[in-house]
């Protein structure tokens, strides 16, 4: 059993499923969303604009945002924990995956807010 | 005439491993590779390898055959060397300790991680402890993993992880012992290989199943562990 503390869900098979879910709903919402641009008939601002005043709509899309943070997450840790190791790098690669992962959190966690403050704000 | 390209090292005299090159004759003869490496010790003694066996049993001469991983003992050089050019370099990602000769520290310590022997702490009957014939046949594709390294040292997820990630040989044996109907240590077994490393690593790049000289599939062995630990937790 390794510990890891900085994964999205602690268990392995948590961020596992998360990221199997979060690709689902990712999917869904691209299709979602392409189908819409595609299938209009007066594709515009007007339309666009009534799509997104439904509350549906608006949570679809909030649920799609925090699929990627979630999404990204799992891969970019995946991918920080595979590359910035101890074992290659020595004590740095702590600090180095620290940084990483703080400056991955501000991320998340700025589109977030911005995601909602621009879902909700139109 | 077949050109030999060997990766050579010794620690004790050389600052950097070097590739040498060898000719040997091979008289026309579909020779294995490890015919050809024992052939090759007979000029230069100072070449160094494992062997053992020499018929695909023991896994002692895993190495990387121009290319690919391999037993040197079950690989002919028609197959590995159709250009009349074999490469051969230690197995990749562990420790050189001399030419073909790697550390397999690593790979034991994982292996070890998963209590490789049957776990039932119910009194044993007067005879063995039978399977049925179905039980017994979950184990075919399982038991024959010889632990030659070749999977899990062309693994990827394995060379960036070797302390954390069990690797495809490792996760096969686990899930030997997952799949025995004599086991009962299932769910302590499962329990140990939820982290975020141990199992999930495996990114399904199929290396290992590309490599084994055994035609094992490890890549379905670690799907079954995550069947199992999915099934009992959602």
């Amino acid at each position: 059993m390794v510990k890891a503390v900085t994964g999205f869900g602690r268990s392995g098979l948590y961020d596992w499923f998360i990221q199997r879910v979060s690709a689902v709903v990712l999917v869904a919402y691209t299709l979602f969303i392409v189908g819409f641009i595609f299938l209009s008939k007066d594709f515009g601002y007007d339309s666009w604009s009534a799509l997104f005043e439904q509350r549906w709509v608006r949570v679809f899309s909030l649920v799609a945002l925090i699929s990627t943070i979630a999404h990204a997450w799992i891969g970019l840790w995946s991918v920080i924990t595979d590359y910035l190791t101890n074992r290659m790098m020595g004590g740095k690669a702590t600090v180095l995956r620290i940084l990483v992962e703080v400056l991955l959190g501000a991320v998340a966690v700025f589109y977030a807010v911005w995601g909602i403050e621009i879902l909700w704000g139109v | 005439m077949l050109k030999v390209s060997i990766y050579r090292y010794n620690p004790d005299t050389d600052s950097a491993p070097y590739m040498q090159d060898y000719e040997l004759d091979t008289q026309g003869k579909d020779l294995m590779v490890l015919d050809v490496l024992e052939l090759l010790k007979a000029e230069d003694p100072s070449l160094a390898f494992r062997r053992s066996c020499r018929e695909g049993v023991c896994g002692s001469d895993g190495m990387n055959i121009s290319g690919k991983n391999g037993l040197a003992c079950v690989m002919p050089i028609s197959e590995a060397a159709p250009k009349g050019k074999l490469v051969l370099r230690p197995l990749p990602g562990l420790p050189v300790i001399r030419d073909l000769v790697v550390d397999m520290e690593q790979f034991y310590t994982q292996y070890k991680k998963i209590e490789p022997f049957l776990q039932n702490d119910t009194p044993a009957p007067a005879i063995e402890r039978l399977q049925s014939p179905e039980d017994r046949e979950k184990l075919d594709g399982l038991y024959e993993c010889i632990l030659c390294a070749c999977c899990s040292t062309a693994c990827p997820s394995f060379w960036w992880n070797p302390d954390k990630f069990i690797g495809p040989a490792g996760l096969l044996q686990a899930y030997r012992f997952l799949a025995d109907s004599r086991d009962e240590a299932t769910d302590e077994r499962l329990s140990k290989l939820d982290d975020p490393f141990s199992v999930f690593r495996c990114h399904g790049i199929q290396n290992c199943v590309n490599v084994c000289p055994k035609g094992l599939n490890p890549t379905r062995a670690i799907g079954h562990i995550r069947n199992m630990l999915i099934t009992r937790a959602v």
